[in-house]
């Protein structure tokens, strides 16, 4: 089994993650949170727009799509076998 | 989102309420607050609720639009104010300020919350904080259609046992469920209906913190309901929370329920030891304080989730999906967007040449007519160049132009939002927009402007990022200046010359 550490933008369309870390403070952490995007949440790329970004993710059921700006900076594990 | 610098003002917003409470005790007999996610159908349920009795102002020395309505039920009457929409009571933003505030020192009877079915998680979210901060809450579960559209079922029942309120399913766009919302709102008011709220869970060493401290803020403000919570808050940092202490609000809000509105200075000594403590215990933790608090709600809203929610499974997301993966597909996304919106415009312009030729015949025959008969009577020359040539004719003009376009272009643009298009459109395009500093979103008040200028500004609302927002609505104006087929037509609606 191999453990990676990705940023979301680096997430694959398809591909799952488990957040780690969130390398945001303040009001963009804050918003983070209050979208359920927090420590230990299941993360999975599903769309990615026809010019690269924003990209959209499934989180908790819903699907939210963020720039590269916010995604680079959320730390995902994958695990692949 | 916007941090608020405005702390002067709050305490011109606590007096405002305290203010208001007398206020309104006079015109009704309970009062209702009704918070809950933004687009969950908050307004569609306030309007439901109050039909023609309501009032849209502002928020006190904010730009935050604020609406209230009252209805009658069995003989009370009950005042119902609609709370900007949030995704949570932190009070950082000013929309959250202004929810939060409400809710705590407002006092309203009952606080509804809108949740949307197709998101509990996060829904829960903000009912978990509503939930610590008030005992009245009934939850109003919207949205259900659209949930059942996509497979998910809520047991509301289990729902309700789990989170210790009432919970009344909805639908609330074609009115069903808001005669039962209005039953459970006047049942947790007269307090027939007993509510016993659910608290999230802490760490045992945040706990174990709060119970050090909590003792301080008792000296100092007595033993009002959800000390623990004032504690936490303090603990957080919260400015706020910590100036109505200093002050003497929080403590007058229990003397209001009392009846006596005294505002008791707290002793100095004692809140300095309070404020000492709060800091020697809060700076080790600060840090990760509100990721505790954050994982510990959505723990907490997952199990209720797992036990209450149930997905049917996923052949109808497997479509929908699909039909995501065309619209913004590389090669045909934006093809099948430019075909879509073209198509609007061209229906529009061509469909609107017929009716708009047959209106301005049909009411430009009748205003001779009209002549005619002022004519006969001898009416004066000033009179029939007031009432047909001014008056008449440019009504008769505005509606001839404006009309047919307008009738055809939203229903249309109206269709495609019905089918959920517009985020595409936002999704697809937004790389453009982010060049310019502003957000996808724009693309489409920019569409709306095309049918309605004044409407085109008003849906800028949806932008959150305020910079966004401004660019797009002041991109609204400019249009309006240079380009705007209409801005003719409109200028002499408006101005009867």
């Amino acid at each position: 089994m191999d453990i990676e550490f990705k940023t979301l933008t680096e997430l694959q369309i398809g591909e799952s993650g488990k957040v780690v870390r969130l390398m945001v403070q303040g009001p963009t952490r804050r918003r983070l949170f209050d979208l359920g995007l927090i420590l230990g949440t299941e993360v999975k790329a599903v769309l990615k727009s026809p010019l690269g970004t924003p990209i959209a993710y499934e989180i908790r059921g819903s699907i939210l799509a963020l720039r590269p700006g916010d995604s680079s900076k959320i730390v995902v594990t994958t695990e692949s076998p | 989102m916007i941090a608020s610098k405005d702390e002067s003002n709050l305490d011109a917003n606590v007096e405002y309420y305290q203010e208001r409470h007398e206020d309104l005790e006079k015109d009704h007999d309970y009062l209702i607050a009704l918070a809950g996610n933004p687009n969950t159908g908050k307004s569609t349920v306030f309007n439901t609720l109050t039909g023609l009795h309501q009032h849209v102002g502002n928020w006190p020395g904010k730009t935050v639009t604020r609406a209230e309505g009252s209805f009658t039920y069995l003989e009370k009457r009950y005042k119902i104010i609609d709370i900007p929409g949030t995704y949570s009571l932190l009070a950082t933003a000013t929309d959250e300020e202004i929810a939060r505030n409400f809710i705590l020192f407002s006092r309203p009877d009952v606080v509804v919350v809108v949740v949307d079915s197709t998101t509990l998680v996060r829904n829960l979210h903000l009912v978990f904080q509503v939930l610590e901060i008030s005992n009245n809450v009934v939850i109003c579960l919207n949205l259900l259609d659209e949930a059942a559209r996509k497979g998910i079922s809520i047991d509301s029942e289990q729902l309700s046992q789990e989170l210790g309120v009432p919970v009344v399913p909805a639908v609330a766009n074609v009115g069903e469920g808001m005669d039962d919302l209005v039953k459970a709102i006047a049942g947790v008011a007269s307090g027939t209906i007993f509510t016993n709220p659910r608290h999230f869970i802490l760490k045992t060493e945040i706990l174990n913190v709060i119970d050090d401290i909590t003792p301080y803020v008792k000296k100092v403000v007595g033993n009002i309901p959800n000390i623990r919570w004032i504690t936490r808050r303090l603990l957080e940092g919260d400015s706020k929370i910590r100036r109505s202490l200093e002050s003497g609000e929080l403590t007058s809000l229990v003397n209001i329920n009392q009846n006596t509105s005294n505002i008791v200075k707290p002793k100095e000594d004692e809140l300095r030891e309070l404020f000492n403590r709060v800091e020697i215990a809060a700076t080790p933790i600060r840090e990760t304080l509100h990721d505790h608090i954050a994982s510990s709600i959505y723990a907490d809203a997952e199990i209720i989730a797992s036990k209450t929610v149930l997905r049917k499974e996923v052949s109808k997301e497997n479509l929908d999906t699909k039909i995501d993966r065309i619209l913004t597909s590389r090669i045909i996304g934006f093809p099948i967007m430019f075909a879509l919106l073209l198509s609007v415009f061209w229906i529009t312009i061509a469909g609107a040449n017929v009716p708009s030729q047959l209106l301005a015949d049909i009411l430009f025959w009748f205003g001779d007519q009209l002549t005619l008969l002022f004519k006969l009577f001898g009416a004066p020359q000033w009179l029939e160049g007031l009432l047909i040539h001014r008056t008449y004719r440019g009504i008769a003009w505005v509606v001839a132009v404006m009309l047919p376009p307008m009738a055809i272009f939203f229903p249309l643009f109206t269709i495609l939002e019905d089918l959920g298009y517009l985020p595409r459109v936002a999704f697809n395009i937004d790389r453009f927009f982010q060049w310019a500093g502003a957000h996808g979103k724009q693309a489409i008040t920019m569409c709306m402007g095309f049918g309605c200028n004044a409407v085109g500004v008003i849906s800028c609302r949806s932008i959150n990022s305020p910079r966004e927002r401004l660019i797009a609505s002041a991109n609204r104006v400019r249009y309006r200046k240079d380009i705007c087929l209409k801005q003719y037509a409109c200028r002499r609606a408006c101005t009867v010359r």
